[in-house]
């Protein structure tokens, strides 16, 4: 028998153990994901995690947050990471435990197994409990219900390889979500009528409507972390992590990317050209190439009695390069277009002159509709009304380019670069690959931005070779950074 | 050089920077404190009017330590942030001293000894005897070069003089950086701090931010301006209100004698939380739609 001071000892070395174990996964999975995390960044969460109290997982969190992930873009690959594989470490319990103790009866999660079976008494009771956990901002009976409504309504099986989101939207579906919201909104609603005599004004109700939207995401939230915790008691944190593992938003495919990636996308791209636009401006600033300023080496010299002790440069201001940009609209490559198009009028201040044209088997410019600030509509008006179908509205690169050449072929100089983007699947169609030569005599560049992988480029329909031979550059641009990398070598190279 | 820790404990965080004024989120009361006890820099990162450097000047007055600020803007350069040796009075001790005919190397020592030197914000905050806090504010406008400078300071609290040799600190100074992204900043400087990113604050905390801020205005204003200020920031802008526009937006409100704010005067006084005038049209657009 060994004195119970030091089974105390033992058991909480063992925890430290434990614990620096899971980190040390925890940063493994991080890097996996591509989050760059270095020694000395994993040592110092070592130590942090020593300082801060383990019972509050805030804390937790926020020290190997501040210590591992040191760009906001990589938050939310953190945050997936944590939750996975500190979802049952500090503090929380995973059903039962103290958090219930308070609550009222009907809200105690029942014993495994019987939640299932329970009636259709137990639903509504549920529904009416949420309902008024919404309206009362009642945090803690909201975790309680979201662990409840998991219970009823997932469905959950150990061992289904199904993922997180499946059961998410069957728990979501099982308490009606979207009927309950309008529900409460109708109730608010005659509060305003209660309190004021009058119906909501718009604004009061586009107010409410919010309030209640941010609640219901709360409890989204809750049920999401119930199931993940749920998921890791059934498959562990490893296996689980990988199966949720994420491209980082920059590296995500335009061709595969999900509804929800394309809106990140399109949010990301405006800052992304911003900080392009700057990193250009101070390395062009900095090239120490220039005439000897004399007048302002001479007005210096004067502080220090006439000895120039420091030359001062004049600096050539650059010349701007002047772009075409021919894009291939047609389905499978409209959203790279998009991209592009956004990403060089977010640029347009570093270009003398942009121009924009779209095509499928016909071509039509579309630089006026980019008159205004908002890229939505403009893109919106581009579909309505640019005229970019001539016989079947399938992609012909031949006949776009030969249409391009006679109209405006002439406004092509020597200061012009032609970027055209597309896959350069041209349906069998003929390539017309000499008038991209042509083009190529006159312009300073030609480059081609191919959204395929490399390995797909002259398979099938595509032609990329033909065309390629006359470009001065054929790039593979599948993600934001590699279409970031395009632009600044094209700004660099001029 | 020993760390001398500014909070006893979390909550002391809370409390003391709340008592400034200062309104802190759950996520910047922990990263202070783990910056406090494991004596790092903290990297600040966050949009333009969200309280970066308001924090540092709460957390220089919830300790009664001294802030010292270093602006960064560029061309920034080693005699603006780190120190300078005056040659002026340098000239004119040479030319006192010729007089008098003394040996050069005297000379020499006696020109680049502390006298002469004109410490700027760095070592400024390292040779103070007693601990400071440091603000590095709008580090990411300096060039990637000049972030080099810094590096010494943040990691090893010193300075190196190629003439005096290597200056420690005496006291450890809490050091903050702000960044508003406008470009990456290097591995290095990022390995060496702790990341802080603040955001825009939830509606709880920009009420209380608003009340604390504009002491006169009601709790039915202060609602209302943050709820209508997360409204509009859910609205696709160029430039989304930040929490110092909200705060002057209530303080207009105020002293126009609003009680309750509706969408018509919501709308008049839009151009005080943004300054575009498409976002102004946008948003006009938005506040008379329902959702």
């Amino acid at each position: 028998m060994t004195g119970a001071g030091i089974d105390a000892r033992a058991a909480s070395e063992t925890l430290a153990e434990g614990l620096s174990r899971t980190m040390l996964l925890f940063i493994e999975e991080l890097r996996t994901v591509g989050v760059p995390v270095s020694v000395a960044e994993a040592l110092d969460a070592l130590r942090a995690v020593q300082i801060v109290d383990l019972e509050d997982r805030n804390a937790f969190k926020a020290a190997l947050g501040a210590t591992l992930v040191k760009n906001v873009s990589h938050w939310a690959a953190f945050e997936t990471a944590f939750d996975v594989f500190f979802s049952l470490a500090p503090g929380e319990s995973v059903g039962g435990g103290e958090p219930e103790q308070d609550l009222p009866p009907e809200l105690r999660i029942p014993p495994a197994g019987q939640g299932a079976a329970g009636g259709g008494g137990d639903v509504e009771d549920l529904v009416e409990s949420l309902l008024r956990a919404l309206q009362d901002y009642d945090d803690a009976r909201l975790r309680a219900l979201a662990r409840m409504a998991v219970s009823e309504f997932a469905g959950m099986e150990p061992g289904r390889p199904v993922g997180g989101t499946y059961y998410l939207y069957r728990t979501l579906r099982g308490v009606e979500l979207e009927a309950l919201l309008e529900r409460i909104l109708q109730h608010a609603r005659d509060g305003v009528v209660d309190r004021t005599g009058a119906s909501p004004t718009p604004l009061e109700e586009r107010l409410l409507r919010e309030e209640i939207e941010a609640r219901m995401e709360r409890f989204k939230d809750e049920v999401k972390a119930e199931i993940r915790r749920r998921l890791v008691d059934d498959r562990g944190a490893e296996a689980l992590a990988k199966t949720l593992r994420k491209p980082l938003l920059e590296e995500v495919d335009f061709m595969h990317a999900t509804s929800v990636e394309m809106r990140e996308l399109r949010r990301a791209v405006a800052p992304l050209a911003r900080r392009l636009a700057a990193r250009l401006a101070r390395r062009r600033r900095h090239r120490r190439r220039g005439r000897l300023d004399v007048r302002r080496t001479m007005r210096e010299s004067l502080s220090s009695g006439g000895v120039p002790l420091e030359p001062r440069f004049k600096h050539p201001n650059p010349t701007k390069p002047e772009i075409m940009l021919l894009c291939d609209i047609s389905g499978s490559v409209a959203s790279f277009a998009r991209f592009t198009l956004q990403f060089v009028y977010a640029m347009s201040m570093q270009f003398s002159k942009v121009r924009a044209f779209v095509f499928i088997d016909d071509i039509d410019e579309v630089t006026e509709y980019f008159d205004t600030d908002d890229l939505g509509k403009a893109l919106l008006d581009i579909n309505q009304h640019a005229k970019v179908v001539w016989i079947d509205g399938h992609s012909d690169y031949g006949h776009a380019l030969v249409r391009f050449n006679e109209s405006w072929g002439r406004d092509v100089s020597a200061k012009t670069s032609i970027l055209v983007t597309g896959d350069a699947r041209n349906n069998y169609h003929a390539s017309e690959a000499e008038v991209l030569a042509d083009l190529g005599r006159t312009a300073r560049h030609v480059y081609w931005l191919n959204p395929e992988p490399l390995s797909y480029w002259d398979t099938g329909d595509s032609v990329m070779s033909e065309y390629g031979a006359h470009c001065d550059g054929v790039h593979e641009v599948r993600n934001l950074r590699q279409l970031e990398e395009f632009i600044e070598t094209l700004l660099e190279a001029h | 050089m020993d760390i001398d820790p500014i909070w006893e404990d979390v909550t002391a965080v809370a409390h003391r920077l709340r008592a400034t004024g200062y309104v802190p989120s759950d996520h910047i009361v922990n990263v202070a404190f783990l910056a406090d006890r494991l004596g790092k820099p903290v990297l600040c990162e966050g949009p333009a009017g969200v309280g970066k450097t308001e924090l540092a000047k709460a957390i220089a007055e919830a300790s009664g330590r001294r802030l010292i600020r270093l602006q960064c803007y560029e061309g920034l350069d080693e005699a603006k942030a780190l120190y300078e040796w005056n040659y002026k009075k340098q000239l004119l001790r040479i030319q006192a001293d010729q007089a008098e005919a003394h040996d050069w190397y005297e000379i020499e020592d006696s020109i680049f000894s502390e006298p002469f030197l004109l410490t700027r914000p760095l070592l400024e905050a390292i040779r103070s005897p007693e601990p400071v806090v440091l603000l590095v504010d709008e580090v990411d406008r300096v060039e990637i070069e000049t972030e080099a400078l810094l590096l010494e300071v943040l990691s090893d609290f010193q300075v190196s003089i190629p003439e005096l040799g290597t200056i420690q600190a005496k006291s450890r100074p809490t050091v903050l950086l702000t960044s508003n992204n406008t470009r990456e900043l290097s591995e290095a400087l990022k390995r060496r701090c702790l990341y802080l990113f603040v955001d825009y604050p939830d509606i709880e905390r920009e009420q209380e931010i608003i009340r604390s801020r504009v002491p006169d205005a009601t709790e039915h204003l202060a609602d209302q301006v943050s709820r209508i200020v997360r409204s509009i920031r859910s609205i696709d802008l160029k430039k989304p209100p930040s929490i110092s526009e909200a705060i002057d937006w209530a303080r207009t409100l105020m002293l126009l004698g609003v009680r309750d704010v509706d969408a018509d005067t919501a709308k008049a006084t839009l151009n005080v939380l943004l300054k575009y005038q498409t976002d102004i049209e946008k948003a006009t657009k938005e506040l008379d739609t329902s959702a």
